[in-house]
């Protein structure tokens, strides 16, 4: 099994080490590999689309030539998750709080989000989670500038609700969390994700 | 991309027994808060790696440098190019211009405040900025102290030449680090210097017996424990980034080829005379730097006649060099 990570920007480092934590303790035997040019894409099973600026995330991705086939792979079946920003590159609407600027999405989710919805850095928050759908437990993570998912429709299933928001969902093999797993002290999100590729 | 022994939540783990240190012989502070806490402040700068922060004066600028996919940017009054010129008392930029700047992007805005201006810090904290940068490209205001930054909910970033100096920004409440350099100049050599130094000073420690790293961590001024947990890492126990003179994208993927998080760029893009494509490039640089193919494509992005001008270090007097200031 070959898992990508988009590895341009961002909390890409902290999600290879967490994979590599699922891999092990699931004896899965696994390999993950940098994400950035086009033909980093045909050789994986599952791709992670980490935390950053979904902005920078974006303005590379098609700069490198990658968005427009990443979107193709992923809605012919490619396992993704998307945390946070890359909750945001995978939602089929976007909206900011504040500022209007149109920016480059994979759009392959049925979920809106709304961009730095909590606020700015100041109001940036650690939660204890109830993750027990997943098999995770609680999990105390943190949600920085984070997005929130203001609507989900069609096929799309909330796994886990924080003050009655989703914050973690999924539409067929399309995972997306708003908060950062890959920076908590269980690997259980990824071996879900794991999990969701191997079927 | 780079493996370590420790994960995020390994190393805040440490951060979190440490600051119940500080509460069991201080006043027991309740540790139920949401907001500001280690780990909040320590994960910011973790979605700036691989990333590209740019110093701006304006909005216009700003926006020029969000279209072209920087991760954050840094309001000044004066880019540091303009600072050493204009010479005088550079203090903090102004509350409005900041604002302006929050008001027109999306991606988080940083600023910077006087090497111990605890009030200035306060200022920006109560505006909203994301992070402040305690900076010696700007006069310092306590000759003697660095801002106690554990009191704050808004996390920091400060500058180090060494080893030394890092650790100690970290134990002060700093959550990211950024490498000196010598701003203003558009010469790189000065941020090589200081990363490999840290670097080295790092390597050294992993062979290091207890007895020598208790007598090191006395040299540097920091606990053991903070020492050992670098040594086990082999790299800071935060984000990392480069400043100081970076002009081009080849300054730019150099540094991260020394193994930093990402870059700062100061004068470099905005003193410039292409600074819309430049900033594109150093973008595409920065996140492709072990790819030496779009390396190149990004440095055929600009033009060499229209890179700032840049003074060479050694021409400048001792008293006229920012980096000596705030050890």
């Amino acid at each position: 099994m070959k898992i990508g990570i988009l590895a341009y920007q961002g909390s890409f480092e902290e999600h290879f080490h967490h994979l590599r934590l699922a891999m092990s303790s699931s004896e899965t035997q696994g390999e993950v590999l940098p994400v950035r040019k086009l033909n980093d894409i045909k050789v994986i099973d599952g791709i992670i689309i980490p935390g950053g600026e979904s902005t920078t995330l974006g303005v590379l991705m098609r700069r490198m030539g990658i968005l427009d086939e990443l979107r193709e792979v992923i809605r012919s079946g490619l396992p993704v998750f998307g945390t946070c920003a890359g909750a945001i590159m995978l939602a089929k609407e976007s909206a900011d709080a504040k500022v209007k600027m149109e920016q480059p999405l994979l759009g392959v989710m049925d979920m809106a989000v709304v961009r730095n919805y909590y606020g700015r850095q100041r109001e940036s928050f650690q939660e204890t989670i109830d993750a027990t759908s997943i098999g995770a437990g609680k999990v105390l993570v943190p949600f920085i500038r984070a997005p929130v998912i203001s609507k989900v429709w069609g096929p799309t299933e909330i796994l886990v609700q924080l003050e009655g928001r989703p914050v973690m969902v999924r539409e067929g093999n399309a995972l997306a969390t708003t908060f950062h797993p890959e920076l908590s002290s269980t690997p259980s999100f990824h071996g879900y994700f794991l999990r969701l590729v191997k079927r | 991309m780079r493996y370590y022994e420790l994960s995020f939540w390994d190393i805040e783990n440490f951060f979190y027994k440490l600051a119940e240190l500080r509460d069991a012989v201080e006043r027991p502070r309740t540790r139920q808060e949401r907001v500001g806490t280690v780990l909040v402040k320590h994960a910011f700068p973790i979605f700036q790696k691989g990333g590209v922060i740019m110093d701006v004066t304006n909005p216009s600028q700003a926006q020029i440098a969000e279209a072209a996919g920087a991760v954050a940017v840094m309001v000044l009054d004066k880019l540091p190019y303009d600072v050493r010129k204009s010479g005088g008392v550079a203090r903090m930029a102004e509350p409005r211009v900041i604002e302006e700047v929050m008001n027109s992007v999306t991606i988080p805005i940083m600023a910077k405040v006087r090497i111990g201006h605890y009030m200035e810090a306060r200022v920006l904290e109560a505006l909203g900025v994301d992070m402040i940068d305690e900076s010696e490209v700007l006069t310092p205001a306590d000759e003697e102290h660095h801002i106690d930054k554990w009191q704050f909910k808004v996390p920091f970033v400060n500058g180090a030449r060494n080893l030394g100096e890092a650790l100690r920004r970290i134990y002060e409440g700093g959550s990211m680090i950024r490498t000196k350099g010598e701003a203003g100049t558009g010469n790189v050599s000065e941020a090589v210097k200081h990363m490999k130094v840290v670097n080295k000073e790092i390597s050294e420690l992993s062979s290091m017996s207890h007895e020598d790293m208790l007598k090191r961590a006395r040299e540097l001024q920091v606990p053991v424990e903070l020492v050992r947990l670098t040594a086990t890492l082999r790299r800071l126990p935060v984000v990392n980034f480069a400043a100081g003179g970076i002009a081009t994208p080849a300054d730019a993927a150099l540094m991260m080829w020394l193994g930093a998080d990402g870059v700062f760029v100061g004068s470099g893009i905005f003193k410039s005379e292409d600074p819309e494509e430049r900033a594109k490039a150093v973008v595409l640089a920065t996140s492709n730097w072990d790819d030496p193919e779009i390396v190149l494509e990004a440095q055929k992005m600009i033009s060499e006649k229209k890179s700032m001008m840049g003074i060479d270090v050694k021409t400048l007097k001792p008293e006229e060099l920012l980096q000596v200031r705030g050890s």
